[in-house]
């Protein structure tokens, strides 16, 4: 019994199983002589140009500092608002000179969705999304980044779309 | 015990010992080839990690292996269930004992320590028999191995596994036919049977691959359905299939199935690059064809290169291996089955009479047996093979189903 399978009307040249397999052959010999594409991560990583992560690219979070080390924030409760996720804890706190700062500031990086809205609501560019990805931990609890730890990353922020120039350029 | 007997059983043992130890060590090195020739065709690395270059990946492979629970089904043969996985490994094996690996080592006539007195009159040649049956004995032995697929989908004891090993064989048993019908093409060129001979033969014309171009090529796809092989690997199909024949093994009974498709791979190559392509013979020399008398540098480094050349050109069909599977997509099973019958298999029962009357007339009309016989076959090659190619290329084999069915649009 013969299988019945539907044969397509396709010009000869193009169906020719022969030159199909050398042409096949031509073009698998000639990817010997490529680059692997493969990057060896552990040794190599992006910082060292092989490929990077884009400049856009929104990690676990940094909070910057001003120059006596303290962090920019200043409790405006502008982020955990804007946060999709509800993943920022923030308890106000207020000094003798009537300056705002974080007394609790936790981000859970678990609920955290990576949006970057509270990088671009935040009014003294404190908080920021980071360029970074290298983030195993030994105990789920680790992942809650308090103050203290998110003022000591050092990885380089993300740049955020900027609508004016929305290729980055 | 005779000097003459132990110099023998010296000689056998080494070779035996040898041939055995370089051969396995050669299928983890092909295995290597094989992935890391994979990765490159695919701009990949392939496995790096253990040892130099990813060398030692299949030692820690086969390891794993090893240490791992043998599963026999409930209800299989058990008998048949652990000899199918030798049947299948020890053929590929075995057909190397026939085959030639460079050029014969001088006799020898020593005293050596423990053995005392040994003596070897004649050349010691580089193979473990040098059987005057070697054609016979290449094909009896390659059907062997049908038995360890077919046996082992049977004595699973699962309908999965036995409609697999029933598709393997068939493919099998088909292709069988056709690289007995191309050796057959070898075989009257020859005239004598031991695969020394054979190489011998080509040493003084020239290689078979001019001679028996079309016997080469249809050779070379039959092997590769025998080896089950992209663009024939319907037996195990792993896109499409759960492993076929060999669903049920599990831990090194599995891993034999693997292995033996390498060593077979490699017996193939060899096989290819002696029937076809000189064996040992340096090409444009005459240098490595003469016999060796005594023990000189000459002789060692002839024994040397030839065995280099040999292994070259193994290595370059073993590539050529992976590289067509890296690149042909498989066949349907229906296509399979045309390619084998209605293709390969007429081709090659008119191949054989064709150059029978060729040979006959080369041999009325006085032709001496050099490179003018080779080239003059080589002339009647040549619009065979274009007959082929064409033949072929009329879209003959994607179409297999064209003329048998017409599909009701």
């Amino acid at each position: 019994m013969a299988i019945g399978v539907k044969r397509m009307r396709r010009p000869e040249r193009d169906v020719s199983y022969l030159r199909a397999t050398l042409k096949g052959m031509a073009v698998t010999f000639r990817h010997v002589f490529r680059r692997a594409v493969t990057m060896q991560y552990p040794e190599q990583t992006a910082q060292e140009g092989f490929w990077s992560i884009d400049p856009r690219w929104r990690g676990t979070h940094r909070m910057l500092t001003d120059e006596q080390g303290r962090a920019k924030c200043v409790a405006c409760g502008l982020c955990p608002q804007i946060c999709p996720a509800n993943c920022i804890k923030l308890v106000p706190g207020e000094d003798e000179q009537g300056n705002r700062y974080p007394l609790i500031y936790e981000i859970d990086e678990f609920r955290c969705v990576f949006c970057g809205y509270c990088q671009e609501v935040c009014p003294e560019e404190a908080i920021h999304v980071g360029v970074h990805y290298e983030n195993a931990e030994y105990d789920r609890e680790r992942f809650v980044y308090d103050l203290e730890r998110l003022c000591a990353q050092t990885h380089p922020v993300s740049t955020l779309w900027d609508p004016s120039d929305p290729k980055g350029e | 015990m005779s000097p003459e007997l132990k110099g023998l059983l010296l000689v056998s043992v080494i070779q035996v010992v040898g041939l055995f130890a370089a051969l396995l060590t050669g299928v983890i090195l092909v295995v290597w080839i094989e992935r890391r020739g994979s990765a490159l065709l695919q701009d990949r690395r392939g496995p790096n990690r253990v040892g130099p270059f990813g060398l030692l990946q299949n030692v820690a492979d086969g390891l794993k292996n090893l240490i791992k629970e043998e599963v026999v089904p409930a209800g299989a043969d058990k008998v048949l269930f652990q000899l199918a996985p030798l049947l299948s490994f020890v053929p590929s094996l075995i057909m190397f004992a026939v085959i030639p690996f460079a050029a014969p080592l001088p006799p020898f006539d020593i005293t050596l320590p423990l053995l005392g007195h040994v003596v070897h009159q004649a050349p010691v040649a580089a193979m473990v028999a040098d059987l005057p049956i070697g054609f016979l004995f290449i094909i009896a032995v390659s059907s062997v191995a049908v038995y360890g697929v077919v046996l082992a989908g049977w004595s699973s004891n699962s309908k999965y596994s036995l409609l697999g090993g029933l598709r393997a064989s068939a493919q099998m048993i088909s292709y069988e036919l056709t690289i007995g019908l191309s050796l057959v093409v070898v075989l009257l060129l020859a005239g004598n049977v031991p695969l020394s001979q054979v190489v011998g033969f080509q040493q003084r014309t020239v290689w078979f691959v001019l001679a028996a171009t079309l016997g080469y090529i249809l050779f070379h796809i039959a092997a590769f359905a025998e080896t089950n092989r992209l663009p024939f690997d319907l037996p195990e199909a792993e896109a499409e299939l759960v492993a076929g024949y060999h669903a049920e093994y599990s831990a090194m009974k599995y891993a034999m199935y693997p292995l033996s498709e390498f060593a077979a791979l490699i017996t193939m190559s060899a096989l290819i690059a002696t029937l076809f392509f000189g064996g040992w013979d340096i090409p444009f020399t005459h240098w490595d064809e003469q016999v060796a008398t005594a023990w000189t540098g000459e002789a060692v480094a002839r024994f040397l290169l030839t065995n280099l050349a040999f292994l070259g050109k193994t290595l370059f069909f073993v590539w050529v291996y992976v590289w067509v599977r890296w690149t042909v997509p498989r066949f349907r099973y229906d296509q399979l089955m045309y390619l084998g019958w209605k293709v390969l298999l007429p081709v090659a029962l008119a191949y054989v009479v064709v150059m029978a009357a060729a040979v006959l007339l080369l041999e009325r009309a006085g032709v001496p047996q050099d490179w003018r016989y080779g080239m003059a076959l080589f002339l009647v090659n040549i619009p065979l093979v274009a007959a082929l190619v064409l033949g072929l290329d009329r879209q003959r084999l994607i179409a297999g189903t064209r003329r048998r069915t017409r599909v009701e649009a």
